[in-house]
């Protein structure tokens, strides 16, 4: 086959109207995904994005790649059907934070735990937009909104604690204006051979404004989160002054400097790690006494769901021959009437 | 009584006694006896090794929902029915010739069925003080008079197989649990069957644990020589081979039909077939038996639950294998947002539902066809598919071939309708040459000059089935309405009233190349018995039992409930009267008035269990009458 001219983002755009709210943070997370797809070298109708609902689900509209907008919750549920039986396709989750984690949180858990090789990315806004406000799965407590005028009472989930806690591969947090950290969480997603799970802080500014304000201003960027990048210590904060250390069982924060703690004492972070207990420790790291973590907490590879599926059946096929359905249908113990 | 046991092979027949053989058309067997019993087993055992003989069979298992009731107790009785005869039979007949009953709680469950002068074989062992109060027995049956009017033969059955295997290494709970196989020698004498085809199962399957094959055997052999020694029984009978279409035949039960059928499907297609499934009673023997079939490229996917299983089946749908999904009534209910988005994506799929009794988990193990509504309107929005149905536990193979063919020619989700009863009831199946099956090839859509997601064939109106990984036909779809011929979203209220036409008129479509209904008997007249699904055996014996009586009926049976065949009104409107049989209050009635101003006359059970060929005659009998 002859090569093609390689693909750009603009390849990626499809010809839909996008109808997101202006100022939404959903249109800096589908440039970052037109962006990195190009890059992967996987021809466009190799591609496959498949959503629920919500205003994030519209996404597969606007991609010009095969897209399925499914219904509310199901979107790992049909990519898995779509997975297990086409393992030649890229196959992309799109989601949201009621979505994955409220009508969907089952079919999340379970292809988390089965390692189908698809990648979701859950865009967390900590609210209902679609239905015009409602508090989410992901919304702080207290929170007060039209269905919870005197503020919720249900604790959050902590969606990367959840990914972690149903044995995903590939567990990262980026957030939608960096668009730089973005990319690049999205890139490693995509070179992830089994589940890839990504949340992605993304700004409602009708329902939920400035719902990440206290790390995305300015002055906050560096104060309020820590970026982890493999085999480099954890260190944040506008001075690069702060770290975390291990103390224990638990994560602290310590300072740098004189009289503080050196950088050697701060945790290596360390992706490939098979045991989940420090991305553990850093997915409770929650803010006012941790900077939020960004980048990818852990980053595993064991088989795929979708390849133990094609070996057993290639196995079976090794062993019993490709079925012929003239001797299944006569099987077991049969008698000639003439 | 004598209780000469001793082992011998019942071929040498070295010292039998002669006894009258009598020739039997026609019997009806019943086992009945707590769940570890081990009854369907036996039952099973008595039906293949008649199926060998050559009979016409059919079998009506009946078990409760809890795997183990406590023992002894009347929630906990398992029973298996199986009709066998010299000629072609419908149904699992009406009330039992023969009843085993292997303890009190069995007896009392089932004696109310045995017919007047009925054979009745007791397990007397089990007939303590204990088992009695735990059956709700004040008085022995055995002694108070009570089974007066039929033939009781009260066998020491425990003790007997005790005896029998005494020599073998084994504790007398292990002993015990071959008693089964003591009662099925004892029928396998009474109805002159050989014992070896059960034989040879027994050592295939305790291959692992040749005590148990040998201990079973003994047994088996002990029952059959205990009637052959004592002359227990006055007389022998013998049930001639039925005169059935030449062919091969194996004996099937509905869900093994249907798994067949699904394989079938897909090699006659050309298509991977993907099955995501969910476990629920009575449909989970499916996933089981087509989870076997990897080596036919068959990939079952057991879910997380019942939305899964469906939407992974449209996944695969949307990548073009044949996506199934197997169920049961609760199971529907919950898949029909997903079955809807099928619906409006216009992908094909296939979703069985082995109808139980309902509602809510009703009643798991029992046999209902209550789900057709469900089947036709269960889902918001106007929202069109096919539904065809399954007649007979053999025909399930048929039914799953043509609800794929359905699904794949229409790109249309198509729910298939089996119950409990055909699920697990079997007949002898003539087994079809692979060349006769319909070919269902069909292609994928591949050329991108002029694509367009919702271009519709002009004369199916099926669109293209567009799989991903075909260069330039890059596309979206989803449940969101769609623009007619670009699938693109639209929320315009002239396309909206199109495409719900033009949905509502491709399921339509689907009756246009439905062959001619075929009327049982005269095409017109007074009576005409109409009916669908697993009522098939009961109504055609009914129908022949009131000829034979020198009634005018014909019969119809319907395949296709939707769209339902356009020669149907016309054939309705030649009868006075429509008798219509349901195993719900009239669900298919309740359409046919709708659609067609006919008074149609419905007939109810819902009971659990299947018609009766006599329910069905006596009201055919007073319909005529009046």
């Amino acid at each position: 086959m002859a090569t093609a001219p390689p693909l750009t983002r603009k390849d990626f755009q499809s010809d839909q109207e996008i109808r997101w709210c202006p100022g939404c943070g959903d249109y800096a997370i589908l440039k970052g995904l037109q962006t990195v797809l190009p890059e992967l070298g996987i021809p466009r109708e190799k591609i496959v994005v498949i959503s629920g609902i919500g205003c994030s689900s519209r996404l597969p509209y606007y991609m010009e790649t095969f897209g399925f907008h499914s219904i509310h919750g199901r979107a790992p549920a049909v990519a898995t059907g779509l997975k297990l039986t086409r393992p030649d396709l890229d196959v992309w989750v799109i989601t949201g934070d009621g979505d994955a984690l409220s009508i969907g949180g089952n079919h999340l858990i379970h292809a988390l735990r089965r390692n189908v090789g698809i990648k979701i990315l859950l865009f967390n806004n900590r609210i209902y937009g679609l239905t015009k406000g409602q508090y989410s799965p992901t919304s702080e407590l207290g929170k007060k909104t039209g269905s919870t005028p005197f503020g919720s009472l249900d604790a959050p989930f902590n969606p990367l604690a959840l990914a972690l806690g149903a044995g995903a591969t590939f567990v990262a947090r980026t957030v939608d204006i960096y668009q730089k950290h973005l990319v690049e969480v999205l890139r490693q997603a995509a070179a992830h051979q089994g589940s890839a799970f990504v949340e992605i802080y993304q700004n409602c500014n009708i329902f939920n404004d400035r719902a990440f304000a206290y790390m995305t201003d300015k002055d906050n960027r560096d104060e309020q989160a820590v970026y982890l990048e493999h085999g480099k210590p954890l260190i944040f904060g506008n001075e690069r002054d702060k770290g975390l250390r291990l103390a224990g069982t638990e994560l602290e924060v310590v300072e740098l400097g004189t009289g503080g703690a050196s950088e050697a004492d701060c945790l290596v972070w360390d992706a490939h790690r098979s045991s989940p207990n420090l991305a553990w420790l850093l997915a409770q790291a929650l803010p006012p006494r941790f900077p939020t973590p960004l980048g990818v907490l852990r980053s595993v590879e064991t088989e795929p769901l979708e390849q133990a599926v094609i070996e057993q059946i290639e196995r079976a096929i090794d062993r019993q021959g490709n079925g012929s359905l003239e001797t299944l249908l006569h099987a077991g113990d049969t008698w000639t009437v003439s | 009584m004598s209780t000469d046991t001793s082992i011998k092979d019942p071929a040498a027949g070295t010292e039998r006694a002669e006894r009258p053989q009598a020739r039997l058309s026609d019997v009806v067997i019943r086992f009945a006896g707590d769940s570890g019993d081990g009854m369907q087993l036996t039952g099973t055992q008595f039906t293949n090794t008649s199926a060998l003989v050559g009979n016409d069979l059919s079998t009506l298992p009946d078990f409760p929902a809890e795997i183990r009731a406590p023992a002894g107790t009347l929630p906990g009785v398992s029973a298996f029915q199986v009709r066998i005869a010299d000629y072609d039979i419908h149904t699992p007949g009406d009330a039992p010739d023969v009843l085993v009953a292997m303890n009190p709680a069995a007896l009392k469950t089932n004696i109310g069925d045995l017919k007047r002068d009925g054979i009745l074989i007791v397990n007397t062992n089990e007939f303590s003080k204990r088992n009695l109060v735990k059956a709700k027995y004040e008085h022995n049956p055995l002694e108070d008079g009570s089974l007066d009017g039929y033939r009781v033969y009260p066998v020491e059955l425990t003790r007997l197989t005790r005896e029998a295997l005494a020599d073998l290494e084994l504790d007398n709970r292990s002993r015990d649990r071959c008693k089964n196989f003591f009662a099925l020698g004892m029928c396998y004498w009474m109805f002159s069957r050989p014992l070896d085809n059960t034989i040879a199962w027994l050592e295939k399957k305790f291959a692992a644990k040749p005590i148990l094959a040998e201990a079973n055997v003994k047994a088996l052999k002990a029952g059959y020589n205990y009637c052959d020694i004592t002359g227990v029984f006055q007389n022998r009978y013998e049930v001639e081979p039925a005169r059935l279409a030449p062919g091969l035949y194996r004996n099937i039960n509905g869900n093994s039909a249907l798994s067949l059928g699904l394989v079938a499907a897909s090699r006659r297609s050309g298509l991977p077939l993907f099955l995501g499934s969910y476990p629920i009673t009575p449909a989970s023997t499916i996933l089981h038996e087509m989870a076997r079939y990897k080596n036919f490229g068959v990939t079952t996917f057991q879910a997380e639950d019942e939305i899964a299983a469906v939407c992974a089946a449209i996944g695969a749908a949307f990548g073009g294998s044949l996506g199934v999904t197997t169920t049961s009534g609760p199971g529907l209910a919950l898949k029909s947002e997903a079955i809807n988005l099928a619906v409006m994506t216009e992908l094909p799929l296939v979703v069985c539902n082995i109808q139980r009794g309902g509602p809510s988990t009703g009643l798991p193990t029992k046999t209902e066809q209550a789900d057709l509504l469900q089947a036709l309107f269960g889902r918001n929005g106007e929202s069109p598919l096919a539904v065809v149905a399954a007649a007979s536990p053999s025909d399930c193979f048929d039914a799953a071939i043509e609800a794929c063919r359905i699904a794949l020619t229409h790109m249309v989700p198509v729910v298939l309708l089996s119950d409990g009863y055909l699920a697990n009831g079997s007949e002898p199946w003539r087994v079809p040459a692979v060349e006769d099956l319909p070919d269902l090839r069909v292609e994928h859509a591949s050329n991108p000059e002029g694509f367009a997601p919702y271009r519709r064939d002009p004369k199916t109106l099926a669109r293209p089935w567009a799989i991903p990984g075909t260069p330039g036909l890059e596309h979206r779809i989803g449940g969101l309405e769609k623009e007619d011929v670009t699938g693109n979203v639209s929320y315009d209220p002239d396309n909206h009233q199109r495409m719900v036409e033009l949905r509502a008129a491709k399921v339509a479509r689907i009756a246009d190349e439905l062959p001619p209904l075929e009327v049982d008997g005269e095409p017109g007249g007074r009576l005409l018995v109409l009916g669908w699904g697993s009522t098939l055996g009961a109504i055609t014996g009914a129908v022949n039992l009131a000829r034979e009586r020198g009634l005018q009926v014909s019969r119809l049976h319907l395949r296709h409930l939707n769209p339902l065949p356009n020669d149907l009104e016309e054939i309705l409107g030649r009868f006075d009267r429509v008798l219509l049989p349901e195993m719900n209050t009239g669900q298919l009635a309740l359409v046919l008035r709708g659609r067609y101003l006919v008074d149609v006359k419905t007939l109810s059970k819902v009971q659990g269990r299947p018609f009766t060929r006599g329910e069905i005659l006596a009201e055919i009998e007073s319909m005529l009458e009046a």
